[in-house]
Order: C-alpha cells, then structure tokens, then sequence
C-alpha cells in the first residue's frame, strides 16, 4: 500500500465521512429523542439531492444558495411527516412500527422521484464539482472541501444550538429521560416535532453534497440508508459523537479496503466491523448501557 | 367453540387445496404459488418477531441461502431437473437454520431497536457476499436445469409444495404458540428483564425461536429457485423481501396465528397482481406505500384484531368493548 493511497483513505474519511455524519446525526437525534427509526432518511437525502438539481439546471441556482431554499424545504417535509404519520404511532410497538411506516413514506416518494425524475442517474453540477485542488499531494475535486465546510459548520450550529440554547437543553432532556423532561415541564411532543424536521432538514445539505459527488438516482436510497443506519448504531444510537465518529470511520475504512485488498468488498468491510464491534460491545462505541429497556 | 374455530381453519385449507383444481389458469396458480410461499414466510417470521417484539428485516437471509442451496446442490450433485429436486428442499431449510446460529448468537445480545437494525447490517453483508463471490455465480446468478413439466402441470406440484410448508408452518407456530416455550417468548417481549428474573432463559429461548423461525424460509427459499430454475443475487437477498414480511404480519395482526396469513393472502395477491397488470413500477409504489399507511394508521393492531373488534362489538351488548388491543394480541383465541 503506498503512502499517497493512505494520505486519500485519511483525506477522503474525513471529508466526506463528515457528511455521512451529518446525515446519520438526524437519524440518531430522532432516534434519541422519539424512539423512532426513521428509513426514509434515505430517499429524503435523494429528495434534497433531486431538489438541489431542479434548481440548478431550470432555474441556475447555484447549490450552496439553493441550500436556502432546500433546507426550510425540507425541514417542513419533516415536521409534516411527523404530525401526520409519526406522532400517530403510539403503544410498544411504536418502534418497530416506525420503521414500517417510515418505509412505506419512502416507498411512496421513491415511487414519486422515479415518475418526475425517470430512474436515470443523475449527478449535481459546477464547477467546484469538476475542478480539484491538490492536498498533501493528491487532487481531490473543490466540493469534497466546500461539503467539508458546509457539514462542519451545520454540526457545529447544531451542537451549538443544542449545548448552548434552552431548547437545545429541552432537546437534551428529552434525549436522556422523555418521562422526566415531560416531568419538568418541557413540551416533549413540540420538542419531538421540531427534532425532526431537524434531523430531515439536514438531508437538505446532506444531499446536495451527496448528489454532486455520486452519480444518484431513488434508489441510490437503499445504500445510503444502510450505511446511515449502520453508522449509528456503530456509534451507539442516540449518540451524536459517535454518529459522528463512526461515519469518518467508516469512510477511512472503505478507502482503505478499497486500496488494500478489492474495490469490491470495501463496502462490506464496514458492515463486518459493525458486527465485530457490537458482539463485543453491543452498545455501540458511544452508546448509553442502559440497564432496563422496555 | 373450539370446535367450531376447528372447522374454520379446516375449511381454509380445503379451499387452498382445490384452488389449482379450480384454477387451472397458470396466471393465477402462479399467483397463488407465491402467495402460499409468502404466507408461510410471514407465519414463520411472527412465529419469533411476533411472540418475541424481536422485529427482525433480515429475513431474506434464510430466504436467498435456501435458493441457493438449491441451486448448488442441484447443480453440484447432478439432480436432473424435476420431482427429485423437491428432496433439497428441506435442505434448504437446514442450511438457513445452521446460518441462524451464529448470526442469532451475535444480533440477539442487543436489544430490539438495535437488533432490527443489525440484522438489516447482516442483510446486506450476504447479499454483498452473494453478489461478488464466486461459487454463487456473481451477479450473474446460478440457473439451474429445466424442468421438462409441461403447461398446466408445471404448476401444480410447486404449489402442493408450497402448501404443504405454510401447513407445517401454521402448524409449527401454533403449537409454540401453545407451548411453555411460546410463552417464554411472549413473556420476553411483556418484559425481558423480568422474564430473565423469574427464571427464563432468555438467551437460548431467543436463539432457539431465531434459528427455528428460518426453518420455514429457507425452505420456502429453495422452493422459489426451483421453481423459476434462475436466481440472482439480488432478487433472492432482496431487501423488499425482508419488509414486505414484517409488512404483512404487521397488516394481519403482530403476534397473531391468523394476522400474518390474512396479511400475507392479502399483500401478495394484490402485489403479483398490481405487477402483472401495471408494468409502471413507479406508480405501484406510490399505491402500495400509500395503501400501507392508511392500514397502518387506522387499523395500528392489524386487520385480524380490528375486525374481531368490531366483530364482538356488534355481537355482544358492548360489555368488553374496553378490552386493550393488546391483551386480545394474547388471547389464545386468535
């Protein structure tokens, strides 16, 4: 394995794993806070993407300014998904149920992209997209930098919004203890309802960077929703650090494989690591052991 | 009572029975086929999700390691095409029983929400795996020889088959149901902590309702590569599949005998039907997800349980109209 391979593996884990974990830490913030597995984070992703490519090839936004629009866009999605499908869910099965509601949500928007946009890939496009810039000897294109940029900063309001801000406090409270934040007199249902449209607002961003450095299509979805998936529950679910790790995890991984061994089975690699970590440490990396699950 | 719910269930099977006889149209016994392996599936799958709340989406991993047995052992072992190839199909299930094992051994140490997730991670691993190695054939797939059956006939021994393993399937679940260990498996989903506390061993029951419950799809999963004599890799590990199961014991009635049956006749006739007659496949999934919701948010118990509601509603005077939803899940009546 050659040095410059590595230096890429390093590079790349951290820029693009930063927008894996942006995404996965909306999956996990809802998962916290509700209880609730949402699987439309995929075709949501597919959604902001396809979004961002109307705006630029009809009306020539630009896809960062487009973010403008994309993202209050999607964060009213989340909080209608959510008054009209999630908060109906109640009982014990409310998880297992969420997952299956959540599906059929993505069904039916898959079904609704396919019909607008025909499954024919597509991939963003501008000019950070096509030209590179070297770093530590490789060349890598502008948008792996700028989406860099744009994740850190969104992680870093939304850490900042929930350490620093009352209702990140009540976002916290809720995440910790539903029974006892109620208790104190947090407003547990508005908190939840916001939670996601936050954690659905950030596929906005997410795949817009998404959509210009993959070619994509709907069902680019069941891949990234599988690797969302697996990267916080290989943080530890709930967990906004380990989301956060474990999506530049799981990109240096694949890299790495990638170069080492086979292209083919880099993908597979992160999901082997899950399963050897979690039967050590069922949890995850960051999660919470809890000592009596309903 | 008992004796007339008897005649019930005996009733369903004779109508199963006849439909290839009265149907004769390959069309439809090609739907039905389907169904009946569906239906099996779904009953195998609450037999451990439904009893345990252990929500598995990992189903199709039994399901495509049984296809490819088939394929394998067919090809490998010089079956020649035809009624000798229904001999592997118990073996199918075997195999899918032996690779529940370890899978169960390491995904059962997390609880519920973790474990639904994990066994979708497990998911993709095989259909990864099937797809690039090479004794599966690639993406290519396996094809395996024909079947020299003609017309009508073709079907008609696939789908007594199939019957017969949604029988045993029924008839496995409901005698768990009405075991110690079927209720070792309801009293893990009530309350783990308890049931470990009053003295159920709850690892092994897991393991042992796991490993059981891929019995039926491994099977069923043989059947299907025999019966289309083509797989690929992401057809048989096909994460439709996986939901599509959960879907359909969640419509019937989770943790229910009859839910998942209701559920699975339902799903998959209207599904190999809707495919059949629309071949845009976009719209499809926009009726089906939609149609999904709207059960799932009026009817959040399942068909099964909301139409004995109402049922014992209109019949009685309203007495035990207060019964909660999930005490009737219980009953042994269902």
């Amino acid at each position: 394995m050659n040095s410059s391979a590595l230096i890429h593996a390093l590079v790349d884990g951290v820029l693009t794993g930063s927008v894996y974990a942006l995404m996965a830490t909306g999956l996990t913030l809802v998962f916290g806070v509700m209880d609730i597995i949402n699987l439309a984070q995929g075709i949501l992703v597919i959604l902001g993407a396809y979004l961002s490519y109307t705006l630029s090839v009809h009306f020539g936004v630009d896809l960062f300014v487009g973010l403008l629009i994309t993202i209050p866009t999607l964060f009213v999605v989340g909080i209608v998904i959510e008054r009209l499908f999630v908060a109906r869910l109640k009982g014990p099965e409310r998880t297992a149920m969420s997952i299956l509601v959540t599906y059929a949500i993505s069904l039916v928007i898959e079904g609704i992209l396919n019909e607008v946009y025909s499954i024919n890939q597509v991939q963003l496009q501008a000019w950070y997209v096509n030209r590179s810039f070297p770093i530590f000897g490789i060349y890598l294109p502008y948008i792996y930098l700028l989406g860099f940029i744009l994740a850190a900063a969104l992680l870093g309001s939304l850490y900042y919004m929930l350490y620093r801000t009352r209702f990140g406090a009540s976002i916290r409270a809720s995440l910790s203890d539903q029974t006892a934040a109620a208790l104190v007199g947090i407003d547990t249902k508005r908190v939840a309802t916001i939670c996601f449209g936050i954690g659905v607002a950030v596929t906005a961003a997410g795949g817009m960077i998404y959509g210009a450095t993959n070619a994509f299509n709907a069902s680019s979805s069941y891949d990234l929703i599988s690797r969302l998936l697996t990267i916080i529950v290989l943080g530890g679910m709930g967990s906004l650090g380990g989301a956060l790790v474990a999506g530049i995890l799981m990109v240096m991984l694949q890299d790495i494989v990638a170069v080492v061994w086979s292209p083919i089975w880099s993908s597979m690699s992160f999901f082997v690591v899950l399963v050897i970590v979690l039967s050590l440490r069922p949890q995850g990396l960051f999660g919470k052991q809890s000592a009596r699950v309903a | 009572m008992k004796l007339r719910q008897s005649a019930w269930w005996a009733l369903g099977l004779v109508i199963f029975a006849l439909f290839p006889v009265v149907v004769t149209n390959p069309f439809y016994t090609t739907i039905g086929i389907f169904t009946v392996i569906y239906m099996g599936c779904a009953t195998s799958w609450n037999m451990f999700s439904g009893y345990s709340g252990y929500v598995s989406l990992g189903t199709a991993i039994f399901y495509g390691c049984g296809a490819y047995t088939m394929a394998l052992v067919s090809i490998h072992g010089h079956i020649p095409g035809g009624a000798e190839q229904f001999w592997v199909v118990p073996l199918g299930g075997l195999v899918a029983m032996a690779i529940a094992v370890p899978l169960g051994a390491v995904a059962l140490r997390v609880r519920r929400h973790t474990f639904v997730v994990i066994t979708i991670a497990f998911f993709f691993v095989f259909q990864l795996a099937a797809i690039n190695a090479n004794f599966t054939g690639g993406p290519a797939g396996l094809s395996l020889e024909l079947i020299p059956w003609q017309g009508d006939a073709y079907n008609t021994p696939f789908y007594y088959v199939a019957l017969a393993i949604l029988v045993f399937s029924v008839v496995l679940s409901a005698l768990v149901r009405r075991s110690r260990f079927g209720l070792q498996l309801l009293a893990i989903r009530d309350d783990e902590d308890r049931a470990l506390g009053l003295g159920v061993k709850v690892k092994a029951v897991k393991l042992t309702g796991y490993t059981m419950s891929a019995f039926v799809v491994g099977m069923a999963g043989a059947l299907y590569a025999m019966f289309l004599g083509q797989i690929y890799p992401q057809f048989v590990f096909d994460p439709v599949f996986d939901v599509t199961i959960a879907l359909m014991a969640f419509l019937g009635g989770f943790g229910t005998l009859l839910g998942p049956l209701v559920g699975g006749l339902i799903l998959e006739s209207s599904q190999q039907w809707l495919t059949a007659n629309y071949s845009n496949g976009s719209l499809y999934l926009i009726l089906f997800g939609a149609l999904f919701l709207i059960v799932v948010l009026f009817m959040p118990q399942g068909i099964v349980v909301k139409v004995k509601e109402v049922w014992s509603k209109r019949t009685s005077t309203g007495s035990d109209a207060t019964q909660a939803p999930l005490a009737t899940l219980g009953s042994e009546s269902l």
